[in-house]
């Protein structure tokens, strides 16, 4: 399920990512009036990293402090059964809670909808939301479940024999986003 | 592999930090309005206790509950164990219910493994104490409680207890407690001395590892942590010390004694205290005193040992580790 180096070719690059970013903070400025209630909650790992990101962005736009946290999922999942139980990771909510604010869920790839409906029943059991929006970096389509998002940085679409890997600083030591073919092991099926 | 946590000298430092950091985030569970997760839907885990014990079968099943799993408790009294019906056969009964997991108390040190090597049943069995043999979760859960406080709650994180001074006084003989503790704590790179006197430590204790000490005073100074044992009159056949306050005098914690220890150092005690006889009212209501934060710091342990055996399709302890990298854009 690894991308092949030598055949990734990167979609966005470091600046385009910062830019991309930039017209989402407006959007949700934009769509928030405002953006005073808003909570940006990213899923680990790479979500976090984005969500950090839109907050600074938030905050020079709006010239206020946007509540920033992260929700893990892993004990949501649909899939759990599938594979060994996987560490978790951190699930911070900000102090004010999530009670009648406007959460902006944070992911960096949305593809099956899976994660975003794990995260969906999480938020359930941590409070009420006035309203809950989605925003991320790349959409590549393949969706399982009806559930779009509402700020998309790029929407690429990809096919099933692809893989998109996205790169992140704080985690990987640059911003890259790769296209790249999925690698088979010998004998595996599909 | 491991699909069964039967003792504290079963888990690798890998295994044991996993446990800790994931019952940390459980514990975060247990701030929330809504403490319950979906994790365990569907599954069903059996306490099966032999032996009375309301402490750790309330903690075992605060935290099957909080997973979602479905619960049954078994207790022996009143049972068809009462009747005469052996282990096995009570084994096999639970295995055509189709349990997923049992948690198994039993007055004879080996039971759970019996139950879980026999080919009787199938599923996962935790050891909730086993006679005087181990009582790995209780080892877990203390380990957690000094990680929490002397290497810090977030700081602690992926962090083991390196260095850090252990001194585990009292009935070392009786204690399922202590084998489990000196077997983890060594582990996780503690140093770990033992203070009993003589006639209270078992045959064999010098080929643990730990250091031992019949000197409960010289100790304390060099002591990040001092875990207090129940003297267990319940166990003891013959008269292992001549009195209680001959006892009380030599390996009680007072105020005294708890002055002489560093200044960060903590008491810990696994329960039930006796007052007045292993400790003094005084140090157990002081705040360097853990006991009511080893009660709470157990169901999130017992979450993160559930989870990890029961979470997936395999059990992610003794393990080839599950994988720490993020998740792959595959699953989204």
């Amino acid at each position: 399920m690894d991308t092949q180096a030598s055949d990734a070719r990167p979609v966005l690059e470091g600046p385009d990512i910062a830019r991309v970013l930039t017209r989402i903070a407006h959007e949700i400025v934009e769509r928030a009036k405002g953006a005073d209630d808003v909570v940006l909650l990213g899923i680990p790992t790479r979500g976090v990293f984005l969500a950090r990101r839109l907050a600074a962005k938030l905050e020079q736009i709006t010239e206020r402090k946007v509540p920033v946290g992260s929700l893990d999922i892993t004990m949501y999942r649909d899939d759990l059964r599938m594979h060994p139980p996987r560490a978790l990771a951190r699930t911070e909510i900000p102090g004010d809670g999530i009670d009648g604010r406007l959460v902006v869920l944070v992911d960096d790839v949305l593809f099956s909808g899976r994660t975003i409906r794990a995260a969906l029943d999480a938020l359930n059991d941590i409070g009420r939301p006035r309203a809950v929006q989605l925003a991320v970096l790349v959409d590549r389509g393949h969706r399982e479940l009806p559930i779009r998002a509402d700020y998309v940085g790029k929407n690429l679409p990809t096919s099933l024999r692809e893989t998109v890997k996205v790169q992140l600083a704080e985690e990987d030591g640059r911003d890259t986003v790769l296209l790249g073919a999925k690698r088979t092991a010998p004998g595996a099926q599909h | 592999m491991q699909r069964h946590l039967i003792s504290a000298a079963d888990l690798t430092r890998d295994d044991a930090v996993l446990i800790l950091d994931t019952a940390e985030e459980m514990a975060r569970v247990a701030d929330r309005p809504i403490k319950k997760l979906p994790t365990l839907r569907g599954r069903t885990v059996v306490n099966l206790f032999f032996e009375d014990s309301t402490r750790t079968r309330i903690s075992f099943e605060a935290a099957e509950k909080r997973l979602s799993a479905d619960v049954i408790n078994f207790t022996a009294k009143g049972s068809s164990v009462s009747k005469g019906e052996s282990l096995k056969d009570t084994a096999q009964t639970l295995e055509a219910m189709g349990v997923d997991a049992v948690v198994i108390r039993h007055s004879a040190s080996g039971a759970p493994y019996r139950l879980a090597t026999s080919g009787w049943i199938d599923a996962a069995v935790i050891n909730a104490g086993d006679g005087t043999h181990q009582h790995p979760t209780q080892a877990l859960l203390d380990a957690f409680t000094m990680r929490r406080r002397l290497v810090g709650r977030d700081a602690g994180l992926g962090q083991d207890l390196a260095g850090k001074r252990i001194t585990i006084v009292g009935d070392v003989l009786h204690s399922r407690v202590a084998r489990s503790n000196v077997d983890l704590l060594h582990t996780l790179g503690a140093e770990v001395t033992l203070v009993a006197p003589p006639t209270l430590l078992p045959v064999g204790v010098e080929t643990w590892p730990c250091a031992v000490s019949y000197d409960l005073d010289s100790t304390l100074p060099k002591s990040d942590a001092v875990m207090m044992l129940r003297v267990q009159r319940e166990r003891m056949n013959a008269a292992f010390f001549p009195t209680e306050r001959e006892y009380s005098r030599r390996y009680g914690l007072d105020g005294e004694r708890m002055a002489r220890m560093p200044e960060h150092a903590i008491v810990m005690h696994p329960g039930p205290m006796v007052r007045g006889m292993e400790i003094t009212a005084e140090v157990a209501d002081s705040d360097r005193c853990t006991v009511v934060e080893q009660v709470a710091n157990g169901v999130s342990i017992r979450m993160a040992v559930l989870y990890l055996l029961l979470g997936g399709n395999e059990p992610a302890v003794a393990h080839p580790s599950p994988s720490s990298e993020s998740r792959t854009t595959e699953e989204k």
